[in-house]
């Protein structure tokens, strides 16, 4: 186990490394330069030249890698030219009401999905299967800022039951909670639809094995197969889905946090791109590449546990 | 980026070593599980309205009311009413035809990055399925660290710096498929690699790329149709959400994605003029996901 879990932090490591070296070659390539962000479109060339100089950044790249990675190793992140603030003081508030956004995101579908994809395959064909599946179907091809005007149409609008606005600007997410739950629904419903089908399938596999006919056939109640032998094997692959669906979760992120102008790290993100905020794009792409290759871990992890066969075969 | 598959010759010529009946039981073949489209009920909804918005895209001037461009000082933020049926937007132009007008750029965009898409992936995939080892390993592997990395903030890094534009979106997103479709045909043509006509051409002396383009690929072309359509879906998908980002094509082209961001702060005042083009973009991408799920289930059958 200690084998494979260093075997995973180094390859984290090593593809971290080469991405904060493509994010610097693609942001190096930018128009515009820090320079020209703080001055602004109308600063003439000698002051830019000026600002550059003033600001070291006329080095060569290699040298300006240097330091924006060790910086960003040290935690010495240094400001941001478009918002004019240290970034170091941006990004965690930001990245706190991400995660809380994606983490509740997934508790609120997670098990919705689970069950109605062994609802699905208990009722393999007939009416209710069709339904869930046609419903997952449509769900997940429907992209987050649809589904969340669709939803902030009926309940904010046309209801009146929840606020259509995000958390007030500054404001802490979970003091809020009413604020929070359209922006949660509108980012996890893409997924009802891969969980639901992933877990529909697999537990139609695990419904048609041996073990589990032998289980039946012994007269075990049903509640106690589906609890004991079908769900425990289904949910293996399923996790697998969620795994490898978490990248689809932080673009998201940007997606909803741009609708509901919530105060999370996407929309930070976008912001960035948008006004050419080199030092805070690239901020940004590396806490996110961070906190997606441990979660891609830990999920990993998990897997490990509730699978043993590969625990071993894999180290 | 010329790909050589356009000259692929027709079934009839798949050469000698495949029994002669093959092209007749493929046509069989095809002409079921079309049919098998038709007899399921979602699919013919799906094909549908795919087919209304495709209409859309070709003849819009002719239904829509208005230029999409065209302003009227005197009705901003209209009410629907008889001369704007969906009302009209905060500079006062008709959402109706802005709509309808829309629907050309996201089926021009969605399909070209798709193809894009495919032909990368087919080339990649074909390559690494005949040649194997470690070529096989290596782009496989560049594959799966593109593919680990979100989409949309890989899609949202390259347009600030290229900066939107119409070709840029196609580029992006069409690349952005290459390793996805590359490992669809990549185990299609792994399943038909070892098969005995392929072995026979070999043995007549037919090149690497001839094998790859007149014997393996025409008997793929099931997966990769299924893929190509599952793909136009996401494409939609992605289309719009780059231009809700403010990523897309730049204004003042009417585009679905761009107008709910322009105009999701009104939904308040005027909900009309963002659930228009909002259901726009919902019944397209659910029609198209229709289609191939039906296409999906038929090729299986």
């Amino acid at each position: 186990m200690a084998r494979f879990l260093a075997r995973r932090l180094g390859l984290i490591a090593l593809t971290l490394w080469l991405m904060s070296i493509a994010v610097f070659v693609i942001t190096e390539v930018l128009p515009g330069n820090v320079a020209q962000t703080i001055l602004g479109h109308s600063a003439t060339p000698e002051a830019v030249a000026a600002l550059q100089h003033q600001l070291g950044l006329d080095a060569p790249p290699p040298v300006l890698y240097v330091r924006w990675i060790t910086g960003f190793v040290s935690g010495n992140w240094g400001d941001s030219p478009s918002l004019q603030t240290p970034i170091s003081s941006l990004i965690p508030g930001r990245l706190f009401n991400s995660l809380v956004l994606a983490v509740a995101a997934l508790i609120v579908i997670m098990p919705l999905s689970i069950a109605f994809g062994v609802l699905a395959a208990l009722r393999q064909d007939r009416f209710v299967d069709r339904i869930i599946s046609i419903t997952g179907l449509s769900l997940m091809a429907v992209p987050e800022f649809v589904s969340g005007i669709i939803l902030l149409s009926i309940f904010g609008i046309w209801l009146h039951w929840l606020p259509t606005s995000s958390v007030a600007a500054g404001g802490d997410p979970l003091t809020s909670p009413q604020y929070l739950v359209l922006p949660v629904l509108a980012l996890g419903i893409v997924f009802f639809g891969y969980v639901a089908r992933m877990m529909r399938a697999s537990t139609i596999a695990v419904l048609g094995s041996a073990y589990t006919r032998t289980a039946m056939l012994k007269g075990l109640p049903l509640r106690l197969v589906l609890r004991r032998h079908v769900l425990r094997n289904a949910l293996v692959p399923t996790i697998t889905v969620v795994m490898s669906s978490i990248g689809y979760l932080v673009g998201g992120l940007v997606v909803v946090e741009n609708l509901f102008s919530y105060p999370g790290i996407g929309g930070l993100l976008l912001t960035a791109g948008l006004s050419h905020d080199v030092p805070l794009l690239e901020d940004c792409v590396m806490i996110i590449a961070v906190i997606y290759m441990a979660s891609n871990l830990a999920a990993d992890l998990l897997y490990a546990y509730l699978n043993p066969q590969i625990r071993y075969s894999q180290a | 980026m010329s790909v050589p598959n356009l000259s692929i010759p027709p079934e009839s010529a798949v050469g000698p070593a495949p029994p002669v009946a093959l092209p007749a039981a493929r046509r069989v073949r095809r002409g079921v599980a079309l049919r098998g489209l038709l007899h399921t009920p979602s699919a013919v909804v799906g094909l549908a309205i795919t087919a209304f918005w495709m209409l859309c895209a070709i003849f819009w001037p002719l239904f829509a009311p208005y230029s999409p461009d065209a302003q009227d000082f005197n009705a901003l933020l209209a009410k629907p009413s008889l001369a704007h049926l969906f009302g009209t937007d905060q500079l006062g132009r008709d959402v109706l035809s802005r709509v309808l007008a829309g629907s050309r750029e996201v089926l021009t965009l969605a399909p070209a990055a798709t193809l894009l898409g495919l032909l990368g992936g087919t080339l990649v995939g074909l390559l690494t399925a005949y040649y194997g080892g470690w070529f096989d390993e290596i782009v496989m592997r560049v594959m799966d660290a593109i593919m680990a990395f979100p989409f949309i903030i890989l899609g949202l890094l390259i347009l600030a710096v290229m900066g939107p534009s119409t070709l840029n979106v196609i580029l992006v997103i069409g690349f952005g498929y290459v390793p996805l479709t590359g490992r669809v045909v990549r185990a299609a043509a792994l399943g038909v690699r070892d098969l005995d006509y392929i072995s026979a051409a070999r043995l007549r002396g037919a090149s690497g790329l001839s094998i790859m383009l007149t014997e393996i690929l025409p008997n793929i072309t099931g997966p990769v149709i299924v893929e190509g359509t599952v793909r136009v879906g996401y494409a939609v998908f992605a289309v719009a959400t780059l231009s809700f980002l403010g990523l897309g094509v730049p204004p003042p082209s009417p585009n679905w994605g761009a107008m709910i961001n322009d105009t999701h702060i009104y939904i308040q005042v005027s909900p009309w003029i963002v659930l228009a083009p909002t259901l726009a973009i919902a019944t397209l991408v659910v029609a198209i996901n229709l289609v191939a799920d039906g296409l999906r289930q038929a090729v299986r059958a």
